[in-house]
This record gives structure tokens, C-alpha cells and sequence, in this order.
């Protein structure tokens, strides 16, 4: 679907007419990320983090495919396998910082891009499919970051593969089989390293196939932007191409700089000391603790720390940790003030600060040793954090009274136009 | 449905957190959690300046051959180095003919194995080969050293403070924690995270090594080199890693503004009259 004035794709020569009729994948992309895809005029740079997230996936498929030709997945090697990478392979030690600083750019955007869509309620009607996809998205994301951590099999790569698949433990009666089943033994060894392994290569190119089903939702309404107006005429929107290819270059520009200074002046800056030594399964690291962009997650999962009633507190962590994520399924249910943009909703607009400053707290206690008063701070943060998307949110929206909305996405970059008001201007009459 | 079940959802994990938080306020106040000798005894790494350091920052060749010999000398008797090849010396200014010499030369040679035979015997190192490994029967469990820089935060810093970090038990930690006398076969240094290592000051004295480009051993000077060198077998690109990220940064940069101005310009007719 598109607007009726949506520009149309016409062959340019023989051949590409020629191939419009077989097979008219040009025109395909051209109205995706063409000419053909008119997109709202208003939209701000928090709008670039989808096309960069899409650069991220491009990036770590290209580097990590280029790696796995060098790496052995062997509980043996795979350490050394990797050092083999850094020192020997022509430009190895590129490759994999790209990879491995490629994947905290990946999680940086992508963090971005769904606090952009909280801010902006991009979740609501008509676009819950695309915000559903889009939590898929990250949950693949987080299981593919995760196994390949693991890989270079480091001591966090093993003790953090070794508390990770414990919490499958946690689950009653079956939870035990079903680790050793998981790991295909009972500690993470080579059984373990090589399923990673295939499903590390397999995960993304599952990413972007809900990538695409993402997109193919995106352009059933189109673009959401920063008034939470839908378009209502042609004057409201751009093409695609070049309004938003030419931002979205700059965008990139700017990302792969920032992205760049990381991975060749600081590129263990967000790494672990202890993943430059060998796994060891017979000495535990004094604090194991995940990749940054897991941390907010890992302090809700160590919150808990009593039983509840027949509960189990790592039940209820193991709970708590998955829900906290779950929970972004049902927003579109859960918010149902009628205004979209945080810009017009005041009282909405001081909990998602709240929830940003919440998260960055968890994420703060997540990567700090499990020991007061990180571990009470974490307990005030998560417990916030349920509340903010299951009472506070359905709370507000009915409770809010928005501030007036623009008429038009047009009245909204250029202002008012008085001439066009019913006696507006009763003087001039 | 979702607005019924939602508030119920948080409301019993915020209950469970609370539940949690009770209890371990609980805890806390009723049972403090004791203060331990390692906690406030151990000391971050000093601060040391490497040739290397900083985003302009390259090795300094003839520091790196120093700390080689301080490692060859002093480290190698227990210390492995598994992941440097005696060819990656070239790399600290060596001709290939001194890399060959050093080769030859190494004290610990590399096991060979006739599978016609199945005698074993050894054979003197080649450039090709990697350095052998070092069997260690005493006490303790020396790591590799290959990446040990990278391996301990702020590792370069780390490994010098810990050569020169060697002293006597404090009195006021043994009069605090009676219980955390360093054990016997031990070594206190309060750089090392639970402050005993097995490991005795390697570097005991000025002049232990003689560094034939006049530079004088001093403990601090060959704590200095050879954090250095091991900061080089940590990272031994880390020269092309900068030179490279200069070049790639500097035509981003020149990319990225020309990108600006293509998008000023196709955006010139759009933003408000």
C-alpha cells in the first residue's frame, strides 16, 4: 500500500523494461526505499536508527562470515583459533574488533530506535505488527549476542554461558533435563561451542528475515513521525529518495565516525579483561557479569534474592528477566491515550524520562558486583520498571489530559496558515 | 484482557521485589557485611606512562627490545608466551638474522617426535616457531603471558605495580585481620586481587639485567620495559591499528561533511518557507 500520490516507477530504458516485466524487482526496491515511498516531512534524527540497525546487521554479517572462515569452533582451540584471528589472518584483528565492538553499535541503535518508539508511541494503532516484529527482532538479537559471546571461549564466555543456561535450571521438574539437554552435557563444553556456533551463523539471517517482515508491515501505514499526525495530503510527505537517503547518509556518517574512533583507538573499552583468558572450568571469576547492553536485564534477573511464598527467588529472576521484555508485546494494549507523540502528552512525557534514567540505573547495578547497595538499588529500579509499563502507563492514558495537536504535518513544519481559518481574521473581512 | 491481567502482573512482581528488598534490608542491618582484608587493602594499578598510550601513542622499539630481555631473562623461566612466534620479533627492530640467533639460542627447545621410531628428542627453535611452552613444578600456576596486558584491567600499569608492588604485610592490616596473615610460600602485594601470589619479587635488585644500550636496570626501568613488551605481545597491531583508524577517521570526516551538504541541499526547498 502507499498514498494514492506516491510516485510511480517508470523503466528508464529497454532493459530495465525488459526486466520489469519479468521479474520487477526495481521497482520493488523503488517503492520500499525510492522515490515511490512517500514518507512524512517531519521527521527528526531520532528517525535515522532503523536504517543504521539495518547497517549494523549488514556489518556483522559481512565481518562475521569472513571470521568464521578463520575460527574453529573446538573447546580446544576455539581461544586460540580467535588469537590466530588477531595476529596472523591479513587485517583478522579489524575484522573481529569490528565484530565484537559492531555488535554493542548494533545494540546502541537498536536501544535508541525502541526508546524512540516509546517516546513517540510508534506501538500504537495501526502500527502494533511492526512494534511485535520489532520486539521479535530484539529478542533474536539478544539470543544471537549471547552465543556469540560465547565463541571465543574466554572465561566469561564460559561462565557466562555456564549462568545463562542455568537459568533454564530454574524452571520446576523439567528445568534440569532440559539444560543438559540444551547444552548437550552438564557443564558447557564442546557440544555446547559447536551449537552456538551454528546457531550464531543461523540467527541472523533469521533477523533478517523478520527485517523484512518488519519493513513489509512499516509500509501498510507508512512511517510514523514526531506529531503523531497521520498524513493527510501530499504536502505532508516527501519521497524517500533523496529527502530521507540524503539524511539518512549524514546519519550514517556520523554513526560510522563515533563507530570508527571506538573500534580502532578504545576497542576493548566495552569488552571484559577476563574473556582474554582461557576458559577454565575449575576457577570461577571473582564477578561474572554479561555484555553492557544485557546489564539492565541482568540486575531485574539478580532482584530477586527471597523466595516468594513456593517460589523460588531464581524462579522469580528467571521470570522477572524474560517478562521484562514480554512486557513490551503488550504496549500497544497497555498505553491507550489516543495521542501518539510524547510532545503532547505532559504527563507521559516525565515517566518515559523517568524510565530512561530507571533503565540506565538497572543497567549501572546490572554490571556492578552483586553486593549492596547495588542489589537494593536494582530492587527500587526493576520494581519501577513493572510498574511503569503495567500500572503507571494504562494509569496516565486515561487519566492525561494531551495538549492540542497540530491540524497538519504541514501546519506543523511551517505553521499556522490564518488565511485558511474561518473567520481567523475577522478584521481583514 | 491485557488491561485487566497487566496492572495485576506488576503489581506481584513489584510485591516480590519489595518481599526481596525487606529481606535484605533485613539482612543488612542485622548482619552488616564484615569488612574483608582484600577489600581495603588491594590498590588499583599505579599510574605509568607507556610510549604506546594515548590515540597518537607508538611503541618505542628500543624499550620493547629491553623488555624482551627482561622477559628472556627474569619471566621466561616460568612464564610461557604461547602465542608469539620468534618471526614476530622482526617486529621490535631485529634483523632476520638476530631473529634466527634468538631462536637458535633459546634455553627452552622444541620436542620433537619420530613417528617411525616413536623416539622423542628436541631440537633447537626455529623462526617459525612459536615460543615453547615452559613446564612449571613449583607452586602456583604462572599464567602465558601472551595476553596478560589485556587480560587485567588497565594490564600495562597492572604488571608494573605488581613487579614493584612486593612488600611487607602491613601492621594495621594484621592488627585489623588476624586471620589474613599472608600464608607461608606466599608473597604480599597489595596489587595482586586477594594480595598473597606464590610468585616472589622477580625483579630484586638494579642491574639484574645488563641492557646493552646503556639504559640503567633499575627495578622501576625493567618493570617499565617489559610491561611494555608485554603490552606488544598483547596487541602487536596496535601501531597499524591507530595509523589506520587516522586514515579512516579522516575520511569519514571528509565523507560525512560532504554527506551534510548533499542533504542541506536536497532538503533546501523543503524545510519551512
Amino acid at each position: 500500500m502507499s498514498f494514492p500520490w506516491a510516485n510511480e516507477y517508470k523503466p528508464a530504458n529497454g532493459l530495465t523494461q525488459w526486466l520489469d516485466e519479468k521479474l520487477p524487482l526495481p521497482r520493488f526496491v523503488y517503492n520500499a526505499v525510492g522515490a515511490g515511498y512517500p514518507v512524512p516531512r517531519n521527521l527528526n534524527y531520532m528517525w535515522n536508527f532503523g536504517v543504521l540497525a539495518g547497517f549494523c546487521l549488514v556489518l556483522q554479517i559481512v565481518t562475521g562470515v569472513i571470521l568464521a572462515m578463520h575460527y574453529a569452533a573446538n573447546a580446544g582451540v576455539a581461544f586460540d583459533s580467535v588469537e590466530h584471528i588477531m595476529r596472523d589472518v591479513n587485517w583478522g584483528w579489524m575484522l573481529r574488533y569490528a565484530h565484537a565492538n559492531g555488535a554493542s553499535a548494533f545494540f546502541v541503535v537498536v536501544y535508541l530506535h525502541i526508546f524512540r518508539g516509546f517516546f513517540y508511541s510508534s506501538y500504537k494503532a495501526p502500527r502494533e505488527m511492526i512494534w511485535l516484529l520489532g520486539v521479535v527482532i530484539f529478542l533474536l538479537m539478544m539470543a544471537t549476542a549471547f552465543m556469540g559471546y560465547v565463541l571465543p571461549w574466554g572465561q566469561m564466555s564460559f561462565w557466562g554461558a555456564k549462568v545463562i543456561t542455568g537459568l533454564f535450571g530454574a524452571i520446576p521438574v523439567v528445568g534440569e533435563p532440559l539444560q543438559v539437554w540444551l547444552l548437550g552435557g552438564y557443564a558447557p563444553d564442546n557440544a555446547a561451542l559447536n551449537r552456538f556456533f551454528s546457531l550464531h551463523f543461523l540467527l541472523p539471517f533469521v533477523i533478517a528475515g523478520v527485517i523484512i517482515l518488519h519493513i513489509w508491515a512499516l509500509h501498510i501505514p507508512g512511517s510514523s513521525n514526531p506529531t503523531g499526525v497521520e498524513v493527510k495530503s501530499e504536502s505532508d510527505t516527501v519521497p524517500f529518495h533523496p529527502y530521507y537517503t540524503a539524511k539518512d547518509g549524514f546519519g550514517l556518517g556520523v554513526f560510522l565516525l563515533i563507530y570508527c574512533a571506538v573500534l580502532f583507538f578504545a576497542p576493548n573499552m566495552l569488552g571484559h579483561p577476563d574473556n582474554y583468558i582461557p576458559a577454565n572450568p575449575l576457577s570461577t571469576p571473582a564477578h561474572i557479569v554479561p555484555e553492557w547492553y544485557f546489564w539492565p536485564f541482568y540486575a531485574i534477573l539478580r532482584a530477586f534474592t527471597a523466595d516468594f511464598f513456593f517460589i523460588p527467588a531464581k524462579l522469580m529472576g528467571v521470570l522477572a528477566m524474560f517478562s521484562a521484555i514480554l512486557v513490551w508485546f503488550f504496549l500497544p494494549w497497555l498505553d491507550t491515550s489516543p495521542v501518539r507523540s510524547g510532545h503532547y502528552r505532559p504527563l507521559f512525557r516525565k515517566f518515559f524520562w523517568i524510565l530512561l534514567i530507571d533503565v540506565a540505573v538497572l543497567g549501572y547495578c546490572g554490571g556492578a558486583p552483586a553486593a549492596e547497595p547495588y542489589v537494593m538499588i536494582s530492587q527500587i529500579a526493576s520494581m519501577y520498571y513493572f510498574l511503569h509499563f503495567l500500572v503507571i502507563l494504562p494509569l496516565v492514558s486515561s487519566i492525561e489530559k494531551p495538549e492540542p495537536l497540530p491540524f497538519s504535518i504541514t501546519e506543523a513544519v511551517l505553521g499556522k496558515d490564518e488565511s485558511a481559518v474561518l473567520n481567523a481574521n475577522p478584521a481583514a473581512a | 484482557m491485557v488491561r485487566l491481567f497487566g496492572p495485576l502482573v506488576g503489581l506481584f512482581f513489584a510485591v516480590a521485589l519489595l518481599w526481596s528488598f525487606g529481606n535484605g534490608a533485613y539482612v543488612a542491618i542485622t548482619e552488616p557485611a564484615a569488612p574483608t582484608a582484600e577489600h581495603e587493602f588491594h590498590l588499583h594499578p599505579k599510574e605509568v606512562h607507556f610510549a604506546s598510550d594515548g590515540a597518537f601513542g607508538k611503541f618505542d622499539k628500543a624499550q620493547l627490545q629491553r623488555g624482551f630481555q627482561v622477559y628472556k631473562e627474569v619471566c621466561s623461566t616460568c612464564h610461557s608466551l604461547k602465542h608469539v612466534a620468534f618471526r614476530d620479533l622482526a617486529a621490535l627492530g631485529y634483523s632476520e638474522a638476530e631473529v634466527k640467533a634468538i631462536a637458535k639460542e633459546w634455553g627452552t627447545k622444541q620436542p620433537t617426535f619420530d613417528p617411525k621410531s616413536g623416539e622423542r628428542g628436541e631440537r633447537d627453535n626455529i623462526p617459525s616457531d612459536y615460543f615453547p611452552t615452559v613446564y612449571y613444578a613449583g607452586q602456583g600456576n604462572p599464567p602465558d603471558l601472551s595476553l596478560i596486558t589485556k587480560a587485567r584491567h588497565d594490564g600495562g600499569a597492572y604488571v608494573h605495580s605488581l613487579l614493584t608492588g612486593y612488600q611487607e604485610q602491613p601492621a594495621e592490616l594484621l592488627k585489623k585481620f588476624p586471620d589474613a596473615k599472608t600464608p607461608d610460600g606466599l608473597y604480599y602485594n597489595p596489587y595482586f586481587a586477594n594480595l598473597n601470589l606464590a610468585m616472589p619479587a622477580p625483579l630484586t635488585g638494579d642491574g639484574q639485567v645488563t641492557y646493552s644500550d646503556g639504559t640503567k636496570a633499575t627495578v622501576d626501568q625493567m618493570a617499565t620495559d617489559v610491561s611494555a613488551f608485554l603490552i606488544w605481545t598483547a596487541e602487536p597491531k596496535l601501531d597499524k591499528r591507530k595509523q589506520t583508524g587516522w586514515a579512516v577517521l579522516g575520511f569519514l570526516l571528509v565523507a560525512t561533511v560532504l554527506a551534510y551538504l548533499a542533504k542541506k541541499n536536497v532538503w533546501a526547498d523543503k524545510k519551512g518557507e
